[in-house]
This record gives structure tokens, C-alpha cells and sequence, in this order.
């Protein structure tokens, strides 16, 4: 994963609520096997106007010249600007998947729904929750000034504003640290191994029926 | 010791360790895997020379991409890649695998109950959000993405936080003609699709102790669509009965010892939740959704609601959205919507008790002749043959409806049953979001039995007063 410590992006503004990850990937394209390559499907319904199917040429689809990411002033985003309960639906990582090969890192919403807002701190997106009149103004500001950036600062917890104007954020500790140093969780967990076998001896003794397998 | 809730229960005991900042290490009794989620971690473990933890904790199965006809392998290569990756790495692996021919494969979340692999008090995980059914068994159950099913893999363990605990206590008794499924749509009606966010749900209260285990089962699947991960109701003797004699369900002495552990688990009198809503079950009538979020959901005798109506700026905005990919009037009767097709099936609505309620709606039936497809897709092959054991495919076939082999099927459309840019579907499914069936697809979420009944009608109809 890589690391996420200071990021000046340009913002794409999706003003919609309730996007939900059939909406970021759709289903068809879940069926590679891989992690990576699903950015020229991100949004592929609202984005083309044709129908989307794995193995395209992304150079023969037809693009909606009215989907906002397909707008000149927001090529080269890399904060995606979203509203309430961003991300809702399947637990499918392929969402930040996409949104990361597609180039976004950070995602600015009110809310986003539980599975995705983890995944993303899997993937070195930053999801940031700001309150709902924060983000209006964000929206408003987007939509008024081609080429409006801003400043996002994991350490220091807050997205900055051209006009000086800072927004703090939460995250919580341990993924803040992962996040800055693009640390995998797993090896991290792996330190506790010993914690673990004795939880697991202990369970198994008081309810060895926990740990039945299976009959082949 | 304080009253705790049943969540309070299952969380503490499967705490590893805990960090300062509230971050555990909660140890996965249970892990459900499926081609889609997993090929990924599978690969992450080998890139990493990581061995898995416990391969006994593992059931795997093929579901989302398999096809629901008869055939012997799956026509399109880039599906069939993905299931044959899953055959692969189980069989390198050790892992218990039900493949596509096996007569036990099916819907991860209908095979895991049904062998008794899913049990009370367990921590089951699966890479997919309707994870959350298996907390019909006091088990806490959740959806987890792709890095997280590597992490259990390698770890036995889940990074997790514990989230506050909401009560959705249904008090009463349903009316007939009423399931679980419309307990599910009107709770999500109430609190909204976010409103579960950050919550672990209990539904508790008579409506919800007199459902079967099916039932129970229908409303925890359907805890994500109100935002929640984990939903869960207490064990009781349903519960218990339920498990009495499943392949993985313990026997003999370690039963009785196992029960014992079963009947603790349900929340303390006076346990304190964070939040508690309280439906009138006499109060829920049939439900049929009318937009792309299940929120968006009305009763059938109810009308398509006018956005005009709506005075917050974005769920209007979502509501003209909504009705435009829906291609809906405002006002419109619920009763006055055509459909095109049918869908019987999904980890929703796919168990023995929804076939048994679909087709005794159907007996005796036509589909109309508007509906060019009606679908129904059993969830397990066991699910299948019980059906046909009780001539439950004879009574669809005979009505026009296809009787098929089980698998995630028109849920999703990840195999090639799906819509087609602009039909509308009656479906028992959980999700009605844009393109969900197909591009350019329009669902309706409805019950086993409405479905079935808008199948014969070609429209939506109050099940409760269809004649035929």
C-alpha cells in the first residue's frame, strides 16, 4: 500500500447521495481475479454511454460528455467530492479499487457507509468526514472556481483550503499510523500470533463445537 | 456484573486484545468464502509466503457466477476463470470447498446455515455484506472486503471496532400475508438506508421471536441495507431446533453442553442500547420499493411519491433521479406498475419456507402474459431437492415460471440471468440500485409472496387479495 501523508489535489465534485459501490464498479467487472486495472470501469454506467464489459478498449466506449468526471476541468482529480452514505451496498473492494487506479486518494463525504470506509484505509484512499454544511460550501466552491484544489494533511488531520480555511477530520490512531506509512495490517497482526494461539486454545477447550470443520 | 446486550456478548467474547483507541483484535470462528471476494487474498498470502491459520474454519462455495441452467461448465471464460480459481486454491489449500455439481453448493449464506456451519455465539465473516443473515443465529456476522478476508486468513483475526448497539424491537403479530421480508423493507423505511451506520442491530420483540428461522434470517440479510453490518437476533428453542441434527452442529453430550452456552445468549433485562425503534407489526402491510435505494419503498396500496413533496434539496434530487432511471409518475398506484419479469431467489428470499409461500400463491396459476420471464432459483442444491421432494417445482412449472439450479442468479446478474436495459423486475432480492439486475434494469423489492403474485397478476397486487 502506499503511503498517504500529504496530498494537494484538484476536487471532482459527485453530487449525489447514497452512491453505492454497484454505482463505483459494476458487477461485471468483479470477475477478474486481479487487484488492479478496474479505473476505466469506475462509474462505468454513468460514465459511458454504452454498455461496459471486461476486456474493453476503454479508447472504443462512448463517454457521457455530461457525467461530471468526464469534464475537462476535473481531469487529473484526486479528491472526489461525494454526499450522505457514500459507498453503500456490497462489501466489494473492487470500489477503492477502482477509485484508487483511477487516481483518487482521498474522498470527501458527510458519511459513508460502514464496509466501504473500512476498505478504503486498505487501499490508501483517505475517506474524510466533514459535517453536511462543510461539505455544501466545498460543493459550492467546486462548482464556482474551475480548478479548485485543496490541501489534505493526514498528520496534522485536517483538509486545507486555498483561503487558509482548516477542517479538521477523525480517523482513528492505528489506521492513521498504516495510512502514513503505508503499512500492511497483516504483518502488524502477526506480532500478536502467541495472543492469538492462546485465545484459540482456550476457546477451543471451553466450546470445542466452534471448531468443528468440515465433512469432505 | 451490568445487563449486557447480546452484542455486548458476542463482541467480548472474541476479544484477542484491545488497543487504547478502542481498536480489538477479534478472533473468526467462521469463514464463509466465495469465488468473487477471494482470489485476491489468495494471492496476497502467496506473494507474502503466508500460510492460512485455520483451514477448518473455512467453507467455501461458488455462487455468484455460476449459471443456473443445467450445464457443465461455465460458458463465459472470464467467469469461469474466476470459479476455477477458487477450485484451485481450495484444493491447494485443504480448504472444504462445495463446488459447482456438488449437491450441497449454493448461496454461501444459505449453505452456511444449512449445514449447521454457521452456529450461536460464533464471529462468522465472509467477503460479501450480506454476511450479516448469519446473525439470525446470536452469531456476529459480518461483511468484510477482500484485504480484511486475507487478514482472517493469515490471522484468524479481524481489526474491528465495536460499534453501538441499536434495538429494532417489532412488537405484535404480523398480519397474514405480511413476512419478514416486508418487516425488513418497512424498518429500513423508517430508519433509512444509512440509518444503521455505525450500529450493530438486535431485532427483538414477539413479531421477531414468532419467525422462523428463515424469517430471522431474511431480516439480518437484510440489516446491511439499512447500513448496519451485523444484525442479530437471540437464540431461542427455534434456533436451537433449527440446528438439532446439521452436519456441523455438535452431537452427543457436546449438544447439551453447547445449548447450555445457546441460552445465555440473548440481551440482559434491563441492557441499555444506543438507540431503540419500535414498529406496531399490526402496522406493516405488503411493501413494494419504487425507486434505486430500498429506502424508497411504499405499500402496496399505496402511490409513487411526488418529489415535489419532499423539502430537503438532496433526497429530492435523489427522489427525480430515482423516478427518471425508474421511469415512474409521481402519484402513480403501485397497484398500476407492469412488470416484466420475475425473480424468486437471492440470500434474501431463496430458503424452503420462501419457495413454500411463493408457490402457494402460484397453485393453480398462470404468469401473465406480459411477464416474459419468472424465475425462481432455489438457494443450495439441498434447498432444490427438498422443493422437489415436496412437488414444489412441479406447482412453478405448471403456473410458466423456470425452474432452475441455485446460485446468486438475477440478484446480481453476474452469471447471465439478467435484465435487459429497460424491463422491469419483480424481484425478492435485496438491492433495487441502478443497473443492480442489468444496465439499464429496474427492480422492485418485494416478498417471496408478492413476487409470486405479480408474477400471475403482471402487475403488483395485494397478495392478500389475489384471486385465481
Amino acid at each position: 500500500m502506499q503511503k498517504f501523508q500529504v496530498l494537494n489535489g484538484l476536487v471532482a465534485p459527485l453530487d449525489r447521495a447514497n452512491v453505492d459501490t454497484d454505482a463505483i464498479i459494476p458487477k461485471q467487472f468483479l470477475k477478474s481475479i486481479q487487484r488492479a486495472g478496474f479505473g476505466p470501469n469506475l462509474f462505468d454506467a454513468w460514465r459511458y454511454l454504452d454498455v461496459g464489459e471486461p476486456g474493453m478498449d476503454p479508447a472504443s466506449r462512448q463517454p457521457n460528455p455530461d457525467f461530471v468526471l468526464n469534464l475537462p476541468r476535473y481531469q487529473g482529480a484526486s479528491v472526489l467530492l461525494a454526499r450522505e452514505n457514500f459507498g453503500c451496498g456490497s462489501s466489494r473492494e473492487h470500489a477503492p479499487w477502482a477509485l484508487e487506479d483511477f487516481g483518487f486518494r482521498a474522498v470527501i463525504a458527510p458519511s459513508f457507509a460502514d464496509i466501504f470506509h473500512n476498505n478504503c484505509y486498505k487501499n490508501g484512499v483517505l475517506p474524510i468526514i466533514l459535517p453536511d454544511a462543510v461539505v455544501s460550501q466545498l460543493f459550492e466552491a467546486v462548482e464556482a472556481q474551475p480548478g479548485y484544489r485543496l490541501v489534505v494533511d493526514l498528520a496534522a488531520q485536517q483538509v486545507r483550503l486555498a483561503d487558509g480555511t482548516a477542517h479538521g477530520f477523525d480517523i482513528d490512531p492505528f489506521r492513521k499510523y498504516c495510512m502514513l506509512e503505508g503499512l500492511d495490517d497483516i504483518g502488524l497482526t502477526l506480532r500478536h500470533a502467541a495472543d492469538i494461539t492462546a485465545f484459540e486454545a482456550a476457546r477451543k477447550a471451553a466450546q470445542p463445537w466452534l471448531f468443528n470443520g468440515a465433512a469432505q | 456484573m451490568a445487563a449486557q446486550t447480546l452484542y455486548d456478548k458476542l463482541w467480548q467474547s472474541h476479544v484477542v486484545r484491545s488497543e487504547d483507541d478502542g481498536t480489538a483484535l477479534i478472533y473468526i470462528d467462521r469463514h464463509l468464502v466465495h469465488e468473487v471476494t477471494s482470489p485476491q487474498a489468495f494471492e496476497g498470502l502467496r506473494l507474502h509466503g503466508r500460510p492460512l491459520w485455520r483451514v477448518s474454519s473455512i467453507l467455501a462455495t461458488a455462487d455468484h457466477n455460476v449459471p443456473t441452467r443445467p450445464v457443465k461448465e461455465i460458458a463465459d471464460p472470464i467467469s469461469r476463470l474466476q470459479v476455477t480459481t477458487l477450485d484451485q486454491n481450495c484444493a491447494a489449500n485443504g480448504i472444504t470447498e462445495f463446488a459447482m455439481g456438488d449437491h450441497r453448493q449454493g448461496i454461501v449464506h444459505v449453505i452456511g446455515p444449512e449445514q449447521g456451519a454457521t452456529l450461536p455465539g460464533m464471529t462468522v465473516v465472509c467477503g460479501d455484506s450480506h454476511t450479516s443473515t448469519h446473525g439470525a443465529f446470536a452469531a456476529l456476522a459480518m461483511g468484510i472486503g477482500t484485504s480484511e478476508v486475507e487478514h482472517v486468513m493469515a490471522t484468524q483475526c479481524l481489526i474491528s471496532k465495536k460499534a453501538r448497539a441499536m434495538l429494532v424491537r417489532v412488537d405484535g403479530d404480523l398480519r397474514p400475508g405480511v413476512t419478514a421480508k416486508d418487516v425488513a423493507l418497512a424498518i429500513i423505511g423508517v430508519i433509512g438506508t444509512a440509518g444503521g451506520t455505525g450500529y450493530a442491530i438486535e431485532f427483538g420483540g414477539s413479531a421477531i421471536r414468532a419467525l422462523s428461522m428463515e424469517g430471522r434470517m431474511t431480516l439480518c440479510n437484510m440489516a446491511i441495507e439499512a447500513g448496519a453490518r451485523n444484525g442479530m437476533v437471540a437464540a431461542d428453542d427455534t434456533t436451537i431446533d433449527y440446528l438439532r441434527g446439521r452436519p456441523y452442529a455438535p452431537t452427543a453430550a457436546q449438544w447439551d453442553a453447547a445449548v447450555a452456552v445457546w441460552r445465555t445468549l440473548h440481551s440482559d433485562a434491563g441492557a441499555v442500547f444506543d438507540r431503540t425503534v419500535v414498529l406496531d407489526a399490526a402496522t406493516i402491510e405488503p411493501l413494494v420499493t419504487w425507486g434505486t435505494s430500498p429506502e424508497m419503498v411504499t405499500g402496496v396500496n399505496g402511490r409513487v411519491p411526488d418529489p415535489a413533496a419532499e423539502s430537503d434539496p438532496v433526497r429530492r434530487q435523489g427522489m427525480e433521479k430515482a423516478l427518471a432511471y425508474m421511469d415512474l409518475q409521481p402519484n402513480t398506484p403501485i397497484t398500476d406498475i407492469r412488470i416484466d419479469k420475475v425473480f424468486i431467489g437471492s440470500c434474501t428470499n431463496s430458503r424452503i419456507e420462501d419457495l413454500r409461500a411463493a408457490a402457494a400463491v402460484v397453485r393453480g396459476g398462470r404468469v401473465a402474459a406480459n411477464v416474459t420471464l419468472a424465475l425462481v432459483v432455489p438457494g443450495s442444491g439441498l434447498v432444490k431437492l427438498q422443493a422437489e421432494q415436496e412437488g414444489l417445482h412441479q406447482v412453478f412449472l405448471d403456473a410458466g415460471f423456470e425452474w432452475r439450479n441455485p446460485g446468486c442468479s438475477m440478484c446480481l446478474g453476474m452469471n447471465d440471468d439478467r435484465l435487459s436495459a429497460g424491463e422491469r423486475c419483480a424481484s425478492t432480492s435485496n438491492r433495487n440500485f441502478e443497473g443492480r439486475q442489468g444496465a439499464g434494469g429496474r427492480t422492485h423489492l418485494v416478498s417471496p409472496q408478492m413476487a409470486a403474485a405479480a408474477a400471475l397478476a403482471g402487475h403488483f397486487v395485494d397478495v392478500r387479495t389475489l384471486q385465481h
